[in-house]
């Protein structure tokens, strides 16, 4: 209907405004405090050194497994909660089988990998079946599911944990040299990034070409959309549900293995925490969409690598950048939805004055045919 | 979808902002102790302090604040230019790193790393760095590094002398040890306290409880878990409980207030920190002296020496003991100060490990 140039400019000027919006209220909640508003900023948009940018890219790709985890069940309307404990027990299971090395080399790597997928699919599979089969709410007990994630790898790593010498860190065995991932360089000799990175590639095309160039996809978003619709055309709701649930699991045991495979070979009492919860925000910021989603983990991490230097060099409290990450969630939610308005506006009237126009033609040919 | 998206984002935006809320009671100390230059008069030093704060930073009332204190004295004493940061609870290795590498490139140094998360980072750091000097507390798994301090305490032996103190002043023959996460680290403690309690009377029951297990650290400042798991031993028994519980001690005190019964206080002398309504049931505390490890180390440096390797702040050194504030356990002073020798003179060895 409208013009594929007014397309464009609304779909530029979303995250544009999300992002201006931000930037004001963030600016706000800074003067409030008294905190030096410019040179937050200044800090905040100054070039990242090499370095830096190694860690943004490192975090933004286990951001993005998470983010991609969870949007698969939002495709589905399944709101997936339960990353957060999904990837732990994924990642917990991962660094045992890893460090026990029953395979030589790669193989090694690929049975720790097969097993994490395994593993957070049945966790996750779980919540789908609950779902499919008793109608129990995702939400309720993928929440469950990551209080019991906790207690259990709690439990089991003080089964198997190994201590070093003088230290109060527990975790499991190191990892062999030979099933580490290597990280690539980045040209400066110094900084390198994970090579899981082309692993979160690879799950972020099949993303895309699985929901979008397949039957199955097809069949996904559908019952997403409209469950009733979905009925009707003969879809299983409940083997989508449980299907969906599997495929959000098996994604979200890959998040914490970009860091248990390329820096800690490791899982002990410090492993990253909190990265489902954090995968939530950045599908809302990706809008489900794989390119979306990576942008917004890029955003996100190079938001968090701020954190340090802001508190250190500018000498305000590091919670800033929560609640710039909080406003940046928020106003992008808003502002897709005011634009969404727009446009629905601005298609009726387009509508409005093409039948205006039509019944204007028609007339004017009546008006014509009267002297005739 | 669209209402899931909203639902979604609502509890997203909660849940970020809540995180910033569950820190804000550091808000502004941050960016204010960062500026505080000494005034004219008082002792000048151009050594610029780095300190990195594990989660809860300062204003913890426990760990991070036991060290800040240290620091504090430091500064006011040599006039040191510090700077502070703390640790975000969830956040990623490289973060922790990256912390380290800012003070680093910023011209800090020392760089005091407070608690053993760091040891991994400040590990890999102190290689990158090896100009710079590193201290970090409770862990020794760096004792080779030539950069690195390891600033470590023996809060088993201190553990044991308030686990005699328990077993002579209970009444019931039944004491309790709550733990704010079962780490290595709080083991020791338990490991102690049962020993000594063992070393009075091996008739004493000891219950144990744990409020949290790794990777939730939430057991160290959730008071309302703290007071639950006291109750519960209270109601079961015990007249005295142990806590090495970090913030969620103040549940603990109120649990044995509102049951008449007695508790034993951590890391710093609780009787005169705690809140006033609950200081007559803190029969003890055990005192674990981060501020005069940290104090220690910055008057070395200060001394313009920089101590490498391990640091044992044992019952020798009075790098941990026993409070007597309140004057409750005046009366069983000598029996534990009887104790306290025989572990300096190695006649006890206290075990860090619990059976």
């Amino acid at each position: 209907m409208i013009g594929r140039l007014t397309r464009l400019m609304l779909a530029i000027s979303t995250p544009v405004l999300a992002l201006v919006a931000a930037f004001a209220i963030t600016s706000l909640v800074l003067l409030a405090a008294g905190d030096p508003v410019l040179d937050v900023w200044d800090q905040i948009l100054s070039v990242p050194e090499t370095r830096n940018l190694a860690n943004i890219i490192d975090n933004a790709t286990v951001l993005y497994l998470s983010g991609i985890a969870v949007a698969v069940g939002f495709r589905m309307n399944l709101f997936n909660i339960g990353v957060d404990g999904q990837y732990r027990v994924a990642a917990f299971t991962a660094a045992v089988v890893a460090g026990e090395a029953w395979l030589p080399g790669y193989l090694n790597t690929a049975l720790a990998i097969v097993c994490a997928m395994a593993v957070g699919a049945i966790w996750a599979g779980i919540a789908g079946v609950l779902r499919a089969a008793r109608g129990v709410s995702e939400v309720i007990s993928t929440i469950m599911l990551n209080a019991i994630a906790t207690g259990l790898v709690a439990y089991l790593l003080r089964q198997v944990a190994v201590r070093e010498e003088g230290s109060n860190q527990i975790g499991t065995k190191q990892i062999p040299e030979g099933s580490r991932i290597p990280n690539i360089g980045l040209g400066d000799g110094t900084s390198s990034v994970y090579g899981f990175i082309i692993i979160a590639a690879v799950v972020g095309f099949a993303f895309w070409f699985v929901l979008n160039r397949t039957r199955f996809g097809f069949d996904l978003r559908a019952t997403g959309q409209s469950t009733t619709a979905a009925v009707a055309s003969g879809i299983s709701v409940k083997r989508m549900t449980v299907t969906a649930m599997l495929i959000s699991g098996a994604i979200a045991g890959l998040v914490g293995l970009p860091i248990l495979f390329g820096d800690s070979y490791t899982y002990g009492s410090t492993f990253q925490s909190g990265l489902g919860f954090a995968g939530i925000a950045i599908a809302l910021l990706g809008r489900n969409n794989p390119i979306g989603i990576a942008l917004g983990a890029l955003l996100f991490a190079y938001l968090d690598e701020q954190s340090n230097p802001l508190q250190i060099l500018v000498g305000v409290s590091p919670d800033i950048v929560a609640i710039t990450q909080g406003v940046i969630v928020l106003t992008v939610v808003i502002s897709y939805e005011i634009v969404r308005r727009y446009r629905q506006r601005l298609e009726q009237q387009q509508v409005a004055r093409a039948l205006e126009s039509e019944r204007g033609e028609a007339s004017n040919d009546k008006a014509e045919e009267v002297p005739a | 979808m669209r209402r899931t998206t909203k639902f979604a984002a609502l509890l997203t935006a909660g849940i970020l902002a809540l995180g910033a809320c569950g820190s804000s009671d550091s808000d502004g100390e941050s960016s204010t102790t960062g500026s505080d230059t000494p005034s004219s008069s008082a002792p000048q030093s151009d050594v610029k302090v780095g300190m990195a704060y594990d989660v809860g930073g300062r204003g913890d009332q426990s760990f991070n604040d036991s060290a800040a204190a240290g620091l504090d004295q430091a500064v006011e004493e040599f006039g040191m230019t510090p700077n502070e940061s703390e640790a975000e609870d969830g956040e990623a290795e490289n973060a922790r790193e990256e912390r380290l590498r800012t003070f680093a490139d910023a011209g800090f140094d020392p760089i005091i790393a407070v608690g053993f998360a760091y040891a991994a980072s400040v590990g890999k750091v102190a290689a990158e760095y090896p100009d710079v000097h590193f201290a970090i507390i409770d862990d020794s798994s760096l004792a080779d590094v030539p950069n690195v301090a390891s600033l470590v305490f023996a809060e088993e032996q201190g553990s044991f002398l308030v686990g005699a103190a328990a077993a002579l002043k209970t009444q019931t023959d039944h004491v309790g040890f709550i733990g704010g996460v079962e780490t290595p680290l709080i083991q020791k403690f338990q490991a102690g306290y049962e020993a000594g309690v063992a070393a009075v009377n091996p008739k004493v029951k000891v219950d144990v409880t744990y409020l949290t297990q790794v990777p939730d650290f939430s057991g160290f400042g959730d008071p309302a878990k703290g007071k639950t798991a006291a109750q519960g031993m209270y109601d079961a028994g015990a007249d005295i409980v142990y806590h090495a519980a970090g913030g969620s001690g103040g549940g603990v005190f109120e649990a044995a207030s509102e049951s008449g019964n007695l508790a034993i206080g951590v890391d710093s002398d609780q009787y005169n920190t705690a809140d006033p309504s609950v200081q007559d049931v803190i029969m003890t505390s055990m005192l674990k002296n981060v501020n005069v490890a940290v104090y220690e180390y910055l008057k070395q440096v200060n001394d313009g020496s920089f101590p490498t390797g391990v640091t044992t702040y044992d019952l020798s050194v009075d790098g941990v003991g026993y409070s007597t504030s309140g004057g409750m356990i005046d009366d069983i002073t000598g029996q534990l100060d009887d104790y306290k020798q025989q572990i300096i003179d190695g006649k006890i060895t206290v075990p860090t490990e619990p059976k």
